[in-house]
């Protein structure tokens, strides 16, 4: 691929991860496949960084573990990496704000590899260098049901929606049939940003959920194939889900909604 | 586990590739049957479709042996078994089942010998009770739900090759979520008949990683990652396997079953 007249991306996506599945993992395969063939686009990373224990989720084990079985079933990968400095901050984030700092990362990390080129260049003496690149643009991927918690009272701020969609833009994966199309017509916000909201065909339908993946866990039930066995060797190791697990937050408002209410 | 019918899965198909969804419907059939309290998968074997089928696109059984070798690597109780791919023709589901059924009965009875030589007779049989080895396993064929539907097909299917596998064996049927097989039962008697022999698992997670899209992304160049394991992904890759002319192979052909099993004479060929 011929990298020189296209947009570098890097994918971020946010979330519980309680666990990670194989269909997170699909959605950056599909995104990154999706954003090569526009012919615009090269994505060089995928980050996964877990939300953090003040989410207060129903059922949220620790980010310890979290953040240990998303490395693990990212290692065969060579484009994906785990961050945990979401889930080590002291409160819970919104969402722009974890985009942000990843963004300010991006450009100090190019900005250093720039000035390494520029002393290369300068030791060798050459006229004409190359090194200035633009830095990496960081969009948000997420699923379908990502686009319509926009809809939800109180979960979202507007303008933090507003800065999403215009510094960074969305790679939102989406079934056949489904109503994303229909859901940014009916809200100005999304409509005005269309254009960087890119919606991505699923072609093999994946509803392994991981509120599905921990009530198998509780049945008893096999869940192999449906996450990397690294994974499935961790959970059985540490008994990570259980009923009593799934009743931690039992009953606590999720923080975005305390704190936006 | 105790006292419960031992049990094998036999899963018939092309596995052009093997993809996680079939690992899948193993465990799923798996977790039903024991959830029944009545039985206890011992083991399940998948058997490759021989390269006499016909099949479009359908890669050399080589291939498809090591594929689905590499793929059950980390599996210990799901085996591939190359009989059937090693016939000089395509062999029909039933003698598949049937050729299992006798190795199972010669493998049990020598199990079975030196414990017989090593005891007295009365004690032999009265620990064949509880014993699970004493009992021959049943061995049952696993399939997607779909197959209920093929049975309608003209000519894929000899009525008597239905009866037998549903009388003689049995069926451990794995039905997409929002599908009833239901319905494919009591449209036919013979299903009908036989009901109690057909075991009918839903799915909780909607699986949708056919072999046909999988070839149809490789073609494409598109990421399979995660719908397959990585050791078969680059295995894919290593041999080149799946290509525009690979899907090509048997193009325009008649599936097997149904050159054999037709009787209609077209005149032309007179």
């Amino acid at each position: 691929m011929e990298t020189t007249d296209k947009n570098e991306v890097v994918l971020l996506a946010c979330g519980s991860f309680n666990p990670i599945t194989n269909m997170h993992l699909r959605l950056f395969e599909l995104a990154r496949d999706y954003l090569h063939e526009t012919g615009k686009y090269k994505v060089v990373k995928g980050i996964i960084s877990p939300v953090g224990d003040a989410y207060e989720k129903k059922g949220l084990i620790a980010a310890d573990h979290r953040i240990a079985m998303a490395r693990l079933a990212t290692k065969s990968s060579s484009w994906l990496e785990v961050d945990d400095w979401e889930s080590c901050q002291n409160k819970w984030l919104e969402t722009v704000k974890v985009l942000r700092y990843h963004q300010e990362k991006l450009k100090i990390s190019n900005s250093a590899n720039n000035l390494q080129d520029a002393q290369i260049a300068q030791q060798l003496k050459l006229n004409h260098y190359y090194f200035f690149l633009d830095v990496p643009q960081l969009k948000l991927l997420c699923g379908a049901d990502f686009l319509e918690s926009f809809g939800v009272p109180n979960l979202w701020k507007l303008e933090d929606i507003t800065e999403i969609l215009v510094n960074h833009g969305l790679v939102c994966i989406t079934r056949a049939g489904n109503n994303a199309q229909k859901f940014i017509y009916e809200s100005d916000t999304l409509w005005s940003h269309k254009n960087n909201i890119h919606l991505v065909d699923e072609w093999i339908t994946n509803d392994i959920s991981s509120t599905k993946i921990r009530r198998a866990l509780r049945r008893g039930q096999s869940i192999r194939y449906l996450m990397p066995d690294t994974v499935l060797a961790y959970i059985e190791k540490h008994n990570l889900y259980s009923e009593e697990s799934e009743d931690r937050n039992a009953g606590v408002v999720l923080a975005p909604l305390q704190k936006h209410a | 586990m105790k006292n419960r019918i031992p049990l094998i899965l036999l899963a018939c198909g092309s596995f052009n590739p093997i993809t996680n969804m079939h690992m899948r419907l193993f465990e799923l059939a798996r977790d039903h049957l024991h959830q029944t309290g009545k039985y206890q998968a011992v083991e399940g074997i998948i058997s490759p479709v021989n390269d006499k089928y016909a099949k479009r696109g359908l890669v050399s059984a080589k291939h498809r042996i090591t594929m689905t070798q590499l793929a059950l690597e980390t599996s210990d109780w799901i085996r591939v078994d190359p009989w059937e791919s090693e016939q000089e023709k395509w062999t029909e589901t039933v003698k598949v089942l049937r050729h299992h059924y006798n190795e199972l009965l010669t493998s049990h009875h020598f199990r079975k010998e030196p414990g017989r030589n090593n005891r007295p007779i009365e004690k032999a049989t009265e620990d064949s009770l509880s014993s699970s080895l004493a009992v021959v396993p049943e061995l049952k064929l696993l399939c997607g739900a779909d197959i209920l539907k093929t049975f309608q097909t003209p000519n894929l299917w000899k009525e008597e090759h239905i009866k037998e596998i549903i009388e003689k064996f049995g069926l451990v049927c794995v039905s997409r979520a929002g599908n009833d097989p239901r319905q494919y039962m009591t449209e036919s008697e013979l299903l009908t008949r036989y009901q109690h022999n057909i075991h009918l698992v839903k799915e909780w997670i909607q699986n949708e990683i056919s072999a046909t899209n999988i070839r149809r992304a490789l073609r494409k160049g598109l990421s399979v990652k995660y719908l397959v394991p990585d050791s078969v992904i680059s295995y894919i890759e290593h041999h080149n396997i799946y290509t525009e002319e690979s899907e090509q192979k048997n193009e325009g052909d008649l599936l097997q079953p149904l050159k054999q099993h037709s009787t209609i004479v077209n005149p032309l060929n007179d």
